[in-house]
């Protein structure tokens, strides 16, 4: 994927649920490579905006346009949850469950779990029930299933909530590392200092509409409009 | 009172002597009911599970439906499917009338829609806790309900014991379609009929001893074997 | 262990060679364990392998006419004559005999025991309204039962609830009897074999009105040509063949002959 040209464009983007509009009208489009966070306070839609992109969630009206053809959009993508869904087996197999759907070779399986459980460092689990993990493993489970696809996209919805400074940096460290290897980046999250250390660009939502989208740096350091210089000064909390 | 501990009693005979006839017939119900366990099963697992992943026009009526048919007396089935399969019926050429398998059929017609609502209940939950990951995956139906059967296994052994209890127990309906032929199709329940009929309750009984105690024994060595299996609750 | 194993092995070995056939027959017949010795000797015999479905003479005939079974044995002259006129059967041929017999409470508040015939005791019993049992499942007994009622000029359909139409088997009946302490007609046989009697003892029997005749009616073949002629036929000459008649009149329970044998050779 070529830098600056448009990944996915979002043409009046609408979603209501009971008559109720909770996401839109959304116009934008989001460029091929980076980290892009989503930010904005509980509530503003983001989980909504990132399932709309994946295709998760059905929008009432408007028009989403990958770049890419239409079948390839969903395997491409790989989604983390803003909770986490623990499938009812080992970590080993949880691992596994991805590239078993794609009927992958038992052997050729293997390896990449193993690989990927020494990168979430989860290898002296693999064999636990996934569903006893701490918060923090899960997440980790999370991501590693999410990564063993090799998805060109990754989306996480506040893949960092609730957790500790060090499980934090852990799953920051990963994403980094997916990001530099070519691995486009939408992450979700209401945590300045987070955008701060991962953010290439930035889409600021509140209440379902987007404020302000642009580079990182412009937004988080001089944002133009009162919505967002209020959230970066603390003073929107939910 | 009298009559229950002569049962107990004509239990532990027939058993302790290796009572022939007893293993015959233990071992044709065992049969009769496994088979139909196995056979509704593998209509009634799928089924309930697509019930619960699928959102369609009829889908309450279906439910519904399946839970009405849950309720069906064996008697009716038995009916049924006696006049399906008698030589003047329209499957009469098979011949299947008065054999195991006739009984067998009539049971998985009784089955089948229990376990399939007992799946349905039990896969939803699992259903709506795996929804947006198995969506997201981009998974066809056929791995989605694969998926929810395997992880779901627990709850579905329930549904299937429940399923095998009430074949096993059933007398109604394999009584018509069986005729209770002596080492043809005479199974527990319908020997204990069968003796009531003559008035010989301490042998009705004693055989209903060896009917629960097998319906025990099935029970504990599914369960154990799905515990060894591996260990601790999900 | 290895005795378990023989016998397991031996489940699935015994009876593949025999020829086989299905007979349909009173639930009476069965509960008077006569088959239990007739059988066994059959099998020797002819090795002809007959497998019992034990119903009521009405589901006997049903199966019958469904060509279900391939022979019947059954005791209601009235329904086997109607049974061959429709065809279903191209004869009946006359077997055996036994007969019923007024079981009831051992007190005997009716007095049936000094009643003449079998008329007069069940008028007795309705006139004091005693509790009475009555199979009510269309089966040879039932019809019998019906029979007297008639010749008694009284209609069981105007009867009050001293009499229970079970609509089961004689020893469903029986053990209902048995609970109520009611009246109730039975075939000599199933009274002999029943093992619940409680507080019933027999109190009329003799009437030649009460003779039970049992029939073997074989299915015919031009309507239903899957039957099995050979075992048919090779039942027919059994049954009525001296060696059969020795078994059936020396058969007793308790010490009472319960069959006589009466066909014609
Ligand atoms: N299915 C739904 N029905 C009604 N309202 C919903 C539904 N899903 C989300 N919402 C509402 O939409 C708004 C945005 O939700 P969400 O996208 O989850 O926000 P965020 O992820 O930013 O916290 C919230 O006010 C939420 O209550
Ligand atoms: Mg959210």
């Amino acid at each position: 994927m070529v830098a600056g040209i448009n990944l996915v464009a979002l043409r009046a983007v609408c979603v209501k649920r009971r008559s109720k509009l909770i996401l839109g009208p959304v116009s934008l489009d989001l460029k091929g490579s980076g980290l892009t966070i989503v930010l904005g306070p509980n509530g503003a839609g983001k989980t909504t905006f990132l399932k709309v992109l994946h295709g998760i969630e059905r929008i009432s009206s408007g028009s989403v346009q990958w770049s890419m053809a239409e079948r390839s959009v969903r395997r491409t993508q790989s989604y983390v949850f803003q909770r986490p869904v623990m499938l009812r087996r080992t970590v080993r197999q949880n691992l596994a469950y991805p590239m078993k759907l794609l009927g992958q070779q038992a052997s050729k399986i293997d390896e990449h779990v193993i690989y990927w459980a020494n990168q979430i460092g989860l290898t002296e689990m693999l064999n636990s029930p996934a569903t006893r993990l701490s918060g923090g493993e899960k997440q980790k489970l999370a991501l590693g299933r999410a990564l063993i696809r090799k998805p060109k996209i990754l989306f996480l919805d506040e893949p960092c909530a609730n957790l500790d400074g060090r499980s934090t940096r852990e799953i920051e460290t990963l994403l980094l590392s997916a990001n530099s290897s070519g691995t486009r980046i939408i992450m979700a999250t209401h945590d300045l200092g987070q955008s701060r250390r991962l953010a290439t660009d930035v889409v600021f939502l509140l209440n379902g509409q987007v404020h302000e989208q642009g580079p990182a740096e412009d937004i988080l350091c001089s944002p133009q409009t009162s919505e967002a210089k209020a959230f970066l000064k603390g003073e929107i909390v939910e | 009172m009298n009559e229950i501990w002569a049962g107990i009693v004509e239990a532990f005979r027939l058993i302790i002597t290796l009572d022939r006839d007893l293993f015959e017939i233990t071992l044709r119900s065992l049969q009769v009911s496994m088979s139909a366990l196995v056979i509704a099963c593998i209509f009634a697992l799928p089924f309930g599970t697509w019930l619960a992943i699928r959102r369609f026009r009829f889908r309450r009526l279906t439910i519904a439906t399946l839970n009405a048919l849950m309720g069906l007396p064996p008697v009716v089935v038995g009916l049924i499917v006696y006049l399906l399969l008698s030589r003047s019926g329209p499957f009469g050429v098979l011949g299947l009338l008065f054999t195991p398998t006739a009984m067998i059929i009539a049971q998985v017609i009784i089955i089948t829609p229990l376990i399939a609502s007992l799946t349905h209940q039990a896969m939803r939950e699992l259903w709506a806790e795996y929804h947006d990951l198995l969506i997201s995956l981009n998974t066809t139906s056929r791995q989605r309900i694969l998926t929810l059967i395997w992880d779901g296994r627990r709850a579905l052994l329930t549904g299937a014991l429940a399923g095998f209890g009430r074949a096993i127990g059933e007398v109604g309906a394999i009584m018509i379609v069986g005729g209770n032929i002596d080492h043809a199709t005479r199974v527990l329940t319908t020997a204990i009929a069968l003796e009531t009929g003559k008035g010989d309750f301490a042998l009705a009984l004693g055989l209903g001893f060896v009917l629960i105690a097998l319906a025990l024994l099935v029970n504990f060595a599914i369960h154990t074997l799905s515990r060894t299996e591996q260990e601790g609750t999900w | 262990m290895i005795r378990l194993i023989a016998i397991v092995v031996s489940l699935f070995a015994t009876t593949a060679l025999a020829e086989k056939m299905k007979l349909a027959v009173t639930t009476s017949f069965h509960n008077s364990g006569l088959s239990d010795l007739l059988l066994p000797v059959i099998l020797e015999d002819t090795g002809l392998e007959v497998q019992l479905l034990i119903v009521g003479t009405g589901q006997a005939l049903r199966l019958g006419e469904a060509g279900d079974v391939d022979a019947i044995l059954v005791h209601s002259e009235a329904a086997e004559e109607v049974f061959v006129e429709n065809g279903y059967a191209p004869y009946r041929r006359e077997i055996m005999y036994n007969d019923f017999v007024v079981v009831g409470p051992q007190t005997d508040p009716a007095d049936i025991a000094s009643a003449d015939t079998a008329v007069d005791a069940l008028t007795r019993i309705a006139i004091i309204k005693a509790p009475f049992v009555s199979r009510g499942d269309a089966s040879g007994t039932h019809k019998k039962e019906l029979f007297l009622w008639t010749s008694t000029k009284l209609d069981p359909k105007l009867f009050g609830t001293w009499y229970n139409a079970v609509g089961a088997g004689m020893g469903a009946s029986l053990n209902t009897a048995s609970g109520l302490g009611a009246y109730i007609l039975t075939d000599r046989a199933s009274w002999l074999n029943f093992a619940n009697k409680g507080e019933l003892d027999l109190l009329f029997e003799g009437d030649p009105i009460l003779f039970n005749q049992y029939a073997y009616l074989p299915i015919d073949s031009k309507r239903h040509p899957h039957v099995n002629i050979q075992a048919q036929r090779l039942l027919e000459s059994w049954l009525t063949s001296k060696r059969a008649e020795t078994l059936i009149n020396g058969y007793t329970v308790d010490g009472t002959n319960v069959f006589v044998f009466n066909a014609f050779r």
